[in-house]
């Protein structure tokens, strides 16, 4: 093994949440930051326009991490046997190269619910703890909105996020979301106009009582200059977005807004094709971390610091190969690392019309929603065993563009999938159909659990994450009571006929974890209930940091901005006052 | 070193107005050339002629349009399975190999390249001779098969991917759908054509770009 200089900070990942503790670290302090990347550099814009190819990067996945290099096991309950998830299809998409999946998310980008960060406390407050699902581990975050509220700003302000809001200083306004907390100033970029599927759900909606808004998105409407002074273009609406990177650098992505900041400074180098496998500790501190580089060495890479802002999950995973923290046992409950993942309860539906919808144009966070579902379902839905709902929202990505687009036909009107009668039918409908999903909040359980997988290994040997998740009646309810909500918007609109998808309500195990997923090394208030403080420090190991969506302790399909909201105050907190007195924060 | 296959197809047969790219370069095919010499990168003649008639099956001609063998599926998957994702270089492949429920997907060993080449004699030595009651029969039976499930979804992609790839001849697809191609932007449309169907003659993404761009089958592999 070959052992590098050292450096002050190594940060694993570069993902929004490494390259936001980067930019705020080598901008903010004298330290050197180094980012150890596992995939490769940044392509660049030109090199996005090539790949608006729909087989080779959005059927093939030819960009994403190759599931021959590692992948997840997944299993329902603790008594079956884990499978691996073998190919994309299966797999949630895995982001990785410089950028991460922040560099091919659709951008989506609403805020928690205030109550969402004490989800616990809340639901017991109003509904008393009886009453909510058994076995559920949901726990607060530990801080407040106002804690968080002016770093969703930051983070807002950083990408350009377009929207509306309704909730100003607490002063409703109509036309956005007035159910949101209360922001402290307005979106930095006016909403994107809108196509024709999410107009018609906004006046449906509207006609119901409800209070649509336009979804936040951080993919720019107009041109903009950030506070750090970095210029970004208008959206083209070409259609090419969740799942590509974009080609004219209009979604926001840590390739456009953070590592132009950091580029050719002396103290922040990126290192890509780096697999780091451990993170090597000694005394109860950590003192770097080991990794395979892009020719296959084995090297030792000493730093002061160590930021964990690997994929979701695999910031659980590196802490479990590296020894760091006790493992959650799920007979005795006892141990933090592996708790709470959770994936999200995204029920949604096709809906039909008669009229074109030129659905290959759009955005990826392109829509319109309600906040009526948004959060606590309140007691028309505590009766039926439904406590947390979602944002439901009618968009149009564009994409997939045209293959992974052909073939919605309502159910029952054709008996094949093949044949002259489909293909007349899948015809006919083609463009002529639009998609609601809603943000699904999913709460964790003692039975949910990460830890390694005892038969499989990724390609250098080391064990593969095991994912154990099973959907509970809770799920089953709250699906079932999201899409009662969405039918009756869809029939408003006038659909001649409504497929809903698959779901928790109706299918099986959740075999397939989703990009969307969250939770295993999750934050709290003490090192009894979580694995990282608030600060997202570790609790046993202060120079060790787990920043990403690891941290959140239940679920929601759009939790991005809230992730960098908490990247950006851990990093607040490291060069405000670790730098200063490095130490346990809390 | 494999013997060079060539499939002989009926120029007309293909569409007429044939953007083919044979042996790597670009060429126009006219209909009056009767017949075009397509070189095997994967399968062998006699395969190349039941996927053809099958993929006809999945998505034939009739009066609603063209259909597989004009666009040219059976030439898309070819080269599919002569790349990297004929061979499983993004799949996970260590054994053990265990059935599990539909949601962990597929959990077999065989690769796209092993799975066609153990498919294809399941729809019967003498397919390509049967009427088509007959095929639909035979492609029926099968209908349950990991080998169907892949012919079928290739189908559809060869149908309608950018005809770099080999489907999709002629822009034969996108027309019968209306799809323009990968189009740099629409913030001029965007919001102005609300109910009302907007229809631009197809561009491939090559054309759109002005220069050629390789898809990942003609590449080789990518560092994985």
């Amino acid at each position: 093994m070959k052992t590098l200089a050292p450096v002050d900070v190594v940060i694993v990942g570069g993902g929004w949440s490494g390259m936001i503790m980067a930019k705020e670290i080598a901008l903010r302090t004298p330290l050197s930051v180094l980012v150890l990347e596992r995939g490769g550099p940044f392509r660049g814009v030109g090199s996005y326009g090539e790949e608006m190819d729909e087989v080779d990067t959005f059927i093939r996945k030819r960009f994403a991490e190759n599931p021959a290099v590692e992948t997840f096991t997944t299993r329902a309950t603790r008594k079956d046997r884990a499978n691996p998830l073998r190919q994309y299809g299966a797999l949630p998409w895995m982001g990785t190269g410089m950028g991460g999946s922040g560099d091919h998310w659709g951008a989506t980008s609403p805020r928690l619910m205030p109550e969402a960060l004490r989800l616990a406390s809340h639901l017991r407050e109003r509904y008393g703890a009886s009453r909510l699902p058994p076995d559920t581990t949901i726990q607060d975050l530990g801080i407040t909105w106002d804690e968080i509220e002016p770093y969703y700003t930051r983070a807002e302000e950083m990408m350009g996020t377009c929207g509306k809001a309704g909730n100003l200083k607490g002063r409703r306004i109509e036309g956005g979301n007035i159910f949101e907390g209360p922001r402290s100033r307005e979106f930095p970029n006016p909403p994107h106009p809108m196509p024709y599927g999410p107009l018609l759900f906004a006046k449906a909606a509207k006609e119901l009582g409800y209070h649509p808004f336009p979804m936040p998105s951080s993919t720019l409407s107009r041109s903009y200059v950030n506070p750090d002074g970095v210029g970004r273009v208008g959206c083209q609406y070409c259609g090419h977005c969740s799942g590509f990177g974009c080609m004219v650098g209009a979604k926001a992505s840590p390739n456009f807004t953070l590592l132009p900041l950091l580029e050719g400074r002396k103290n922040f180098t990126a290192r890509t094709h780096c697999q780091v496998r451990r993170i090597v500790h000694r005394g109860g501190s950590a003192v770097g971390v080991t990794y395979v580089d892009a020719s296959g060495m084995e090297c030792m890479q000493p730093a002061e610091t160590v930021v964990l802002a690997a994929w979701v999950f695999n910031n659980a995973r590196l802490l479990m190969l590296s020894n760091i923290g006790e493992r959650y046992d799920p007979v005795s409950f006892r141990g933090t690392l592996g708790r709470n993942p959770t994936y999200s309860v995204h029920v949604g539906l096709d809906y039909f019309l008669d009229k074109p919808q030129n659905d290959f144009m759009g955005s990826g966070g392109l829509g319109m929603g309600i906040g009526d579902f948004g959060g606590d379902l309140g007691a028309d839905g505590a009766a039926r065993g439904a406590f947390q709902g979602g944002i439901i929202f009618a968009y149009q990505q564009g994409d997939p563009p045209v293959i992974s687009a052909f073939g919605k036909i309502p159910k029952g009107e054709t008996q094949r999938n093949w044949g002259s009668q489909w293909k007349q039918a899948a015809l006919k409908w083609n463009d002529r159909y639009g998609t609601f999903l809603n943000t699904g909040n999913h709460f964790a359980y003692r039975q949910n659990y990460l830890d390694l997988d005892p038969t499989y290994t990724d390609r250098w040997g080391d064990p593969l994450l095991r994912v154990t998740m099973d959907w509970t009646d809770a799920e089953r309810k709250q699906a079932a009571y999201m899409l009662e909500k969405e039918v009756g918007i869809a029939e408003a609109m006038g659909a001649l006929a409504i497929n809903p998808h698959p779901n928790a309500a109706t299918s099986g195990p959740p075999l397939m974890v989703d990009q969307h997923s969250h939770g295993g090394a999750i934050m709290g208030t003490s090192p009894e209930n979580s694995v990282v403080n608030t600060w997202l420090q570790h609790w046993q190991m202060s120079n060790l940091w787990v920043v990403g969506g690891s941290a959140l302790p239940q679920g929601d399909e759009h939790l991005t901005l809230t992730v960098m909201a908490l990247a950006y105050r851990a990093a607040d907190a490291f060069v405000d006052r670790y730098v200063k007195r490095p130490g346990a924060l809390a | 070193m494999k013997r060079r296959e060539f499939i002989e197809l009926s120029a007309n047969g293909l569409g007429g107005l044939l953007i083919y790219s044979l042996a790597g370069k670009a060429r126009v095919v006219s209909a009056r050339e009767g017949t075009v010499k397509v070189p095997l990168r994967f399968f062998t003649e006699p395969e190349a002629r039941v996927v053809i008639a099958a993929c006809e099956r999945i998505f034939p001609a009739d009066e609603s349009g063209p259909g597989a063998t004009q666009a040219g599926t059976m030439v898309y998957i070819d080269r599919q399975l002569a790349g990297p994702y004929g061979s499983d270089s993004h799949r996970y492949t260590k054994p053990p190999f265990v059935p599990s429920l539909p949601g962990h997907g597929y959990q077999g060993r065989a690769n796209p390249q092993e799975t066609y080449r153990a498919g294809i004699p399941t729809l019967g030595a003498d397919f390509i001779a049967l009427e088509a009651p007959k095929q639909d029969e035979r492609i029926a039976a099968i209908e349950k098969t990991h080998f169907f499930q892949l012919l079928r979804q290739h189908t559809i992609e060869g149908m309608f991917c950018d005809p770099m790839h080999g489907g999709n001849a002629g822009l034969i697809g996108w027309q019968m759908l209306g799809y323009p191609g990968p189009r740099m932007s629409y913030r001029e449309q965007l919001g102005r054509f609300n109910g009302v169907a907007y229809r631009p003659k197809p561009e491939s993404l090559s054309q759109i770009l002005g220069y050629p761009v390789k898809p990942w089958e003609d590449q080789g592999q990518d560092k994985g």
